[in-house]
């Protein structure tokens, strides 16, 4: 099973390759892995995607718990939360194609951010199965580039700590149909 | 006031009460040298092999319970220390082990003699450092000695470039740190601690089952009350070795590969397995799926890595073994065993360990078991290292070990080399003591240089080299499962040996290299022993010297095997005790 581990970490050098040393070093898989500062310079946020069954998810996460830089981890599976990832594509499109993938990008919401004389690059955000729904759309177009960002991830705001107000519910209930969340 | 880097680390040193260090020089280290020459309070021992000053250091910690500490140059220096490290970790010894490197801007341009040792021994250390800035020199220093001796101990790697070395800066040694993504759990979980004396109570054939985590944590004498409260028998590991009296009646002694009949017979039908400070390392287990198949399991652990990842845990409790059992023992109740009780004695009289000197009439056989018992009843306090291989579970067989912390044996790594400079960091530790280092002449060879070291610093060790000219455990196994083919195993095969050596043949030498004259190259007294009858003779004259080492080079029986053993795959029940015997 697939699982999304968010982590707060020192902000020390090396903190990365100690990650992704123990998955290697021990055989887990990992599928992807983010790092990016947070509002404390010192605290680094690493959000990681791993696969595997109970027992190997159970050792990941005391495995990772016994690294000393690591502050706090957290499986976000079983809990509700947001996941979003990042694209950028690059396509081949003729001018008489631009219309056409105009269309396309619009359905995903995904933003034009350059064209070239016969290429252009789409920034896409969304689930990590809305962007692989993307890509398979815009294979017709002959992809030249793809670079994802990973998986980042967030718990949403707990209800008991932060009642919404009934129409905000419902706005993000919509939200969450949009981007059907590919993750477990 | 300003001090340098150098100045602040033999402050540091200071401030921890460490008297001891093992190193080795090299360029970048210097300048810590030289301030560390016109210190009185440390007394600094130069090994000869870098590896020599980690298993030293070791054989320091795994004695003591103090933390062993090193210092080695920067590049081939730091990665000699690599096997020393990994042998560390495996086992929990609080080792700091401090590199050299080079300065801060020759860092990653191949400089002469650099090397990435923090990136090399990530995975082998509990904690690695590289110190970029001379402003946190001290706070690492605190954070290195306090992780390596707390919660699961282990070895801690600090990185010093020559620059930071030398730059002049703060004086001041914390004398506390906080380290916000490191709370080791100390105290066991209430609840759990009940389900654990409840299940205790009620058990029908409870066996306890402690690992290494008892000494570390200082739980013998703790763990001895439980015991006397319960009447519970014990099985113990390797590294478990000493946690009970071996005479103890209640003290089944080791399961595993080459564990007792009644410690296997007893852990296969047990039906409360109460593991203390073990891990259920596959040694100790055999086949996973034949082990303990009727026990529910108790685990109590400092390490939470360690419960429930080889077998499944019914009650885990993570904490510090002395803690937890100081929670449990006002808990437990001595539970109804007479029965499994006499069914485990009977085992143990089935198929007791024992020697028979003299079996067939020829005592010029020297038997290994005859001399390691003969070890035991010279020296019976003594703290033995030992080597891996055959000798290693033969002193683990038939040496009684009475105290905690008296076997010293590279038990998860198994690191052939170990045990004679783990024996030179004992002796420098515990000056009163006896030490003995049980080693096979194979392994002896693999750290023999630190011979010098012994000399110099007047250390009385003993190394009983039960010599069979061969690798004995890789030839045992190569006679049992590979049909006799001792590849690579005979240590005295030249390029006259005919391509199947069938044994030992006219031109064969007794014995090579000449061990005895090889100690007195040194200046330390070599013996040599090849019947039973010389045995005791040999050992009391060594216990006599008390100002060098003594190499006591026992000529044993070449193809003598380790039994019982459980071939590897096999179930804990399915011992053999002799070449093809089956129980």
């Amino acid at each position: 099973m697939t699982h999304v581990l968010s982590m707060l970490v020192e902000n020390h050098q090396g903190v990365l390759s100690r990650i992704a040393g123990l998955f290697s070093g021990r055989g887990y898989n990992l599928e992807s892995i983010t790092a990016g500062i947070t509002t404390d310079p010192q605290i680094t946020r690493i959000t990681l995607v791993c696969k595997g069954d109970d027992n190997v998810i159970d050792q990941i996460k005391k495995q990772l718990n016994k690294l000393i830089d690591i502050i706090k981890v957290t499986d976000l599976s079983p809990l509700p939360s947001l996941h979003r990832e990042l694209a950028l594509i690059k396509v081949r499109a003729k001018t008489n194609q631009r219309g056409e993938i105009f269309q396309v990008a619009d359905v995903f919401r995904a933003r034009v951010l350059d064209v070239g004389l016969d290429t252009m690059v789409l920034e896409v955000t969304g689930s990590s199965e809305k962007i692989d729904n993307f890509i398979a759309v815009l294979q017709p177009y002959i992809i030249r580039e793809v670079a994802r960002s990973g998986l980042i991830s967030m718990e949403r705001g707990r209800k008991q700590a932060s009642p919404q107000p009934q129409q905000r519910k419902g706005a993000s209930e919509k939200l969450n149909d949009d981007f059907k969340i590919s993750i477990a | 006031m300003k001090i340098s880097g150098a100045e602040l680390f033999v402050k540091a040193l200071k401030a921890e009460g460490v008297k001891h260090l093992f190193g080795f020089p090299g360029g970048v280290v210097i300048p810590v040298f030289d301030v560390l020459y016109s210190e009185p309070e440390i007394e600094v021992i130069l090994t000869r092999h870098e590896q020599g000053a980690v298993h030293a250091a070791d054989g320091y910690a795994r004695s003591t319970g103090k933390t062993g500490v090193c210092l080695v140059t920067s590049g081939p220096g730091a990665t000699n220390t690599v096997t020393g490290i990994a042998t560390a970790n495996f086992d929990s010894v609080p080792i700091v082990c401090f590199t050299g490197q080079v300065s801060r801007s020759m860092i990653g341009n191949d400089a002469f003699q650099e090397a990435d040792i923090v990136g090399i021994t990530r995975p082998i250390t509990k904690h690695n450092y590289l110190i970029l800035d001379r402003g946190d020199l001290g706070r690492i220093l605190k954070e290195a000695f306090t992780i390596a001796n707390s919660g699961r101990p282990g070895p801690v790697l600090v990185d010093l470039p020559k620059d930071v070395i030398l730059e002049k800066g703060d004086d001041e040694y914390p004398a506390k740190v906080s380290i916000r993504g490191y709370n080791p759990v100390l105290k066991g979980h209430p609840n759990q601690i009940k389900r654990a004396a409840a299940e205790l109570k009620k058990a029908k054939k409870p066996l306890f089952y402690v690992g290494g985590g008892i000494h570390i944590a200082g739980a013998v004498e703790i763990f001895h009350k439980a015991v006397e409260k319960t009447g519970v028998p014990v099985v113990h590991s390797l590294m478990g070795t000493g946690s009970i009296p071996g005479d103890d009646p209640l003290a089944l002694g080791m399961l595993g590969m080459h564990g007792t009949y009644v410690a296997n017979m007893a852990v296969s039908h047990s039906d409360l397995l109460f593991g203390i400070g073990n891990r259920f390392d596959d040694r100790a287990t055999g086949n996973l799926s034949k082990f303990a198949p009727e026990a529910k399991i108790v685990h109590i652990d400092q390490d939470p890595v360690s419960i429930s990842r080889n077998v499944p845990v019914e009650v885990p409790i993570v904490g510090d073994a002395r803690q937890v059992l100081d929670q449990l023992l006002p808990l437990l109740e001595a539970p109804k065993i007479d029965e499994w009780l006499e069914q485990l004695f009977t085992w143990r009289e089935e198929h007791p360990l024992e020697v028979k000197v003299g079996e067939n009439g020829d005592s010029a056989h020297l038997r290994p078991d005859d001399v390691i018992q003969s070890i035991c009843r010279i020296f019976p306090d003594a703290i033995i290292a030992t080597e891996v291989g055959q000798n290693q579970m033969w002193a683990s067989q038939f040496f009684t070990f009475r105290h905690p912390r008296s076997l010293l044996t590279s038990g998860g790594l198994g690191t052939m080399g170990y045990g004679f400079p783990a024996a030179i960091g004992a002796q420098i530790a515990n000056p009163d003591r006896r030490v003995v280092d049980i080693a096979g002449d194979g392994s002896i060879q693999m750290n023999i240089q630190e011979l010098a070291t012994a000399v110099y610093n007047q250390l009385p060790v003993i190394v009983a080299i039960l010599n069979n000219g061969y690798l004995g455990m890789v030839r045992q196994w190569q006679e049992l499962f590979f049909d006799k083919r001792y590849s690579s195993t005979c240590l005295m095969r030249g390029k006259e040996c005919p391509p199947e050596c069938t044994g030992r043949a006219e031109g064969c030498p007794m014995y090579h290299p000449d061990f005895v004259k090889l100690a007195e190259a040194y200046g330390a007294v070599g013996l040599r022993v090849t019947k039973h009858e010389e045995i005791e003779p040999a050992l009391r004259e060594a216990g006599k010297i008390k100002d060098r080492p003594i190499f006591i080079d026992f000529i044993v029986e070449r193809e003598f095997n380790v039994f019982p053993m459980v071939a590897p795959g096999a179930g804990n029940t399915e011992m053999m005790f002799s070449e093809g015997g089956q129980s």
